[in-house]
């Protein structure tokens, strides 16, 4: 089947309020981003829709491509006819011959009359077409609530829009409507599907990575940048900050306190991705936490941890289970990279068995002992390097160096 | 010379040949080393995985780089057979095989698979029909290749993968890509194969590299072990340099494809005209057959002959799949397309690329006719006369 047309709709939400206008117009511009590989695409914006004209583009790619645009809530593909009675009855007649419908399917035609000077109102629209149709398809069977098959003829005054399939989207709030807050991204499984999780919520993100070289390995370094990659699919463009953390890291060590020192790192980070969000103008926090998943992430852990930023933490899969995090990393094109077996630097120097209930005023009396800490995080901050990563873009320099394009 | 012998191995491009010299030279460091060079080394690997799943339209963690297609089949067929032998023991392949396939086939008939060979028609074409009647409850694989690497006939992938996922849908389906890809469009999500074997030597690559498709999900049965080098699948050291080259030949390759098959379409066109002008040559492929294979026999003439007259010309030509030429028995393919075996014994295979040039054409052309003259006295059957 050609279709000639995808109609976008907007996530009920973002209609309310005054903020509508600059809803529209930012998911505006990121489907006119996802879609700029297809030349002969034609955009139309119109009360909370926006009408993607194909041109001869191929549907379900564009659809594939749509599916990133946050803010979306669903896409119906549509073929274009006059609004003129007999061109609806061919063109909704030939609709159904190509979907080859072989078995009992209960139906029924849903018309709209926009166009209030057609002649036919709705309700003898609906009658017109659907007996049309049922006279010339046997296995139909009219059924009013939910049909297996509604088919939906939109009459306007240029054109008449006919379809029946509705393709949820990702929905959301659009692309960058709701601020901007830093991620903390170590290349597990987590940390992806919560950046996916806030920018699918109009949060606009930064990703913040702590490496501990020699500790950890610069392909570690590499399979983070590769995930911010495919998260910069759906934002468009996302920095990420590389936070050297051995030697804040290393200060934990040798105090005999080893069950701690997650909580201590973890604590540590906090305060520098604080220190980064200011400068950056963020306003929040974003982690991967999710509820009792390992020691850090009990309770208890979240609570004293959490004591070291003033900014709200958020914590998108918190509530979550495993399996779900992972079918979302799945779809989101994560998985396959996170699985990749390096090592990052929360698995170093940490105890067999963690603290599950750290006592906060231990920990604060620990950190007090580390008189230079407050150096090293500053330290840690000053040489942050920062690299923008677009879906296609080179990101690092070393790799840049390495990679000559004319070998490829 | 004149190399009219391209589907036996292609003329590597000049830039391919650099890129080995520079990569070798550069990054000699064991991509499994954990110092740096060792990682430079894998993120070249890593970067060229990427190169290539692009030109196959598929995700860089399905390909796995092999030594070439004779690896890559061998590691499909036994990989994913003795991977899945608890679903039966039946498989599927056809009878113009190249020989690493057909005989990997006849290897685990040895070890006690069942094999149905299919036979194909006077085109040299399999009737995906054939695969509906052979295909069971219990066949784990069928192996059919895109182009017949001595005839170039093109057989019907699509229609081919439709058939085996409707009959039965746990059925593996691997395609020895090898004489198709960088010649003809290239679909695996469309003709649903699981499995897809390439080389680069047959396409402008060097020799000694290839690669496997294995799709997402599907595991196989490594035949080399010794090493968790491509996903445990390929045991032994990666050869950055070729794999470097495998990706620049398979992204110049898949680019100009449109440009090649209608290049090489045309010279094929004339070449056929000329050896059906030319009395006493019998030509088998046709319009429909691969661009850049054409396959005749001279009845009564030992391939042999005509292949080291046009040789004193200046003109290299194969008589048959390379691998098979220093056989004296006349070729299998030729035989099961329903050949007689006075024409099976007498094939030439001229296979070309899209730098031939005109001047060139034209030799091969007078060439032809020359030597088909000189040796037309000698044609048995005309002896005595």
């Amino acid at each position: 089947m050609t279709y000639d047309m995808l109609l976008l709709r907007f996530g009920e939400l973002i209609l309310k309020g005054k903020n509508r206008r600059r809803f529209e117009k930012s998911i505006f511009l990121h489907v006119k981003s996802v879609l700029s590989p297809f030349p002969l695409v034609q955009l139309r914006n119109e009360f909370g829709r926006i009408y993607v004209y194909l041109n001869g583009e191929p549907a379900s790619e564009a659809i594939q491509a749509l599916k990133k645009v946050f803010g979306i809530a669903s896409i119906s593909p549509v073929i274009v006819c006059k609004s003129d009675l007999e061109d609806i009855l061919r063109t909704s007649h030939q609709y159904l011959q190509d979907m080859n419908i072989q078995n009992d399917t209960t139906f029924k035609v849903s018309a709209r009359r926009v166009w209030k000077k057609f002649p036919h109102s709705s309700h003898e629209m609906n009658h017109l077409v659907g007996s049309h149709l049922l006279k010339e398809f046997q296995m139909l069977n009219v059924m009013m609530n939910h049909p297996e098959l509604e088919l939906r003829v939109e009459i306007r005054e240029t054109e008449t829009y006919i379809f029946y399939v509705v393709i949820p989207a990702v929905g959301g709030f659009p692309r960058g409507s709701n601020g901007k807050a830093m991620l903390l991204l170590s290349g597990g499984i987590d940390s992806p599907v919560a950046a996916w999780s806030s920018m699918r919520k109009g949060l606009t993100i930064e990703c913040v990575h702590f490496y501990s070289y020699p500790f950890t390995s610069q392909l570690a370094k590499d399979k983070v940048e590769d995930l911010a990659r495919v998260l910069s699919g759906y934002a468009g463009e996302i920095k990420l900050h590389f936070v050297p953390f051995t030697e804040t890291q290393t200060s934990f060590t040798g105090m005999g306190q080893d069950k701690l020192i997650i909580t201590l790192m973890r604590r540590a980070m906090l305060r520098i991705a604080t220190t980064l969000a200011e400068r950056e103008g963020a306003l929040a926090i974003v982690t991967g936490d999710s509820l009792g998943q390992v020691a850090s992430q009990t309770l208890p852990s979240l609570n004293v941890v959490g004591r070291a930023t003033d900014l709200p933490i958020l914590r998108p899969l918190i509530m979550m289970d495993k399996n779900e995090i992972i079918q979302i990393s799945r779809d989101i094109g994560t998985y396959e990279l996170s699985i990749q077996p390096y090592e990052d630097c929360c698995t170093l120097f940490v105890a067999d068995s963690p603290a599950t209930n750290p006592n906060l005023r231990i920990v604060e009396r620990l950190e007090q002992s580390i008189v230079k800490l407050p150096e090293l995080l500053q330290d840690a901050v000053e040489r942050t390097e920062t690299v923008v990563l677009t879906p296609t873009n080179g990101g690092r320099l070393s790799t840049e160096k390495l990679i000559q394009e004319d070998w490829f | 010379m004149f190399y009219w012998d391209h589907a036996a191995s292609t003329p590597p491009y000049e830039d391919v040949i650099r890129t080995i010299a520079e990569v070798m030279e550069q990054h000699y460091g064991n991509p499994s080393s954990m110092h740096q060079w060792g990682e430079d080394s894998s993120r070249l690997i890593k970067h060229a995985r990427e190169v290539c799943s692009r030109a196959l339209d598929v995700k860089p963690s399905e390909i796995i780089f092999t030594s070439g297609a004779t690896e890559g089949n061998n590691l499909a067929i036994k990989g994913a057979t003795l991977q899945y032998m608890n679903r039966g023991k039946h498989l599927i392949t056809t009878q113009i095989e190249h020989a690493s396939v057909y005989e990997s086939f006849q290897q685990l008939q040895q070890w006690g698979f069942e094999v149905t060979f299919l036979p194909v028609d006077s085109q040299g074409c399999v009737d995906p029909a054939s695969i509906r009647e052979a295909i069971r409850k219990d066949t784990v694989l069928v192996s059919i290749m895109h182009v017949n690497n001595e005839i170039g006939a093109i057989q019907p992938i699509e229609a081919i993968g439709d058939m085996i996922k409707r009959c039965n849908p746990r059925t593996i389906f691997h395609v020895d890509g090898v004489q198709g890809f960088g010649k003809l469009p290239v679909d695996l999500t469309k003709w649903q194969v699981d499995l897809y074997t390439l080389s680069a030597h047959k396409f402008r690559g060097p020799k000694g590299i290839g690669l496997l498709y294995v799709r997402e999900g599907l595991k196989l049965t490594p035949i080399l072990t010794g090493g968790a080098q491509e996903s445990g699948l390929r045991a032994g050291t990666e050869n950055v340099p070729l794999i470097v080259a495998l990706a620049k030949a398979m992204r110049k390759a898949s680019e100009q494809q449109e440009s090649f098959n209608s290049n090489v379409s045309t010279m094929r066109d004339q070449i056929h005209t000329t050896i059906q002008e030319i009395k006493g040559l019998k030509l088998h492929s046709h319009d429909g057959s691969a661009p850049h294979i054409v396959h005749f026999s001279y009845p009564g003439m030992k391939s042999e002959v005509l292949l080291h007259t046009l040789e004193e010309q200046g003109i290299l030509v194969s008589t048959r799949s390379a691998c098979s030429s220093k056989q004296s028995e006349p070729s299998r393919v030729l035989l099961s397309m329903g050949l007689s075996i006075e024409e099976a014994s007498s094939g030439i295979r001229i296979s070309m690329g899209d730098m031939h040039t005109e001047d060139e054409l034209r030799l091969l052309q007078q060439a032809l006719r020359i030597s088909v003259e000189q040796l037309e006295p000698l044609q048995r059957g005309r002896m005595g006369k």
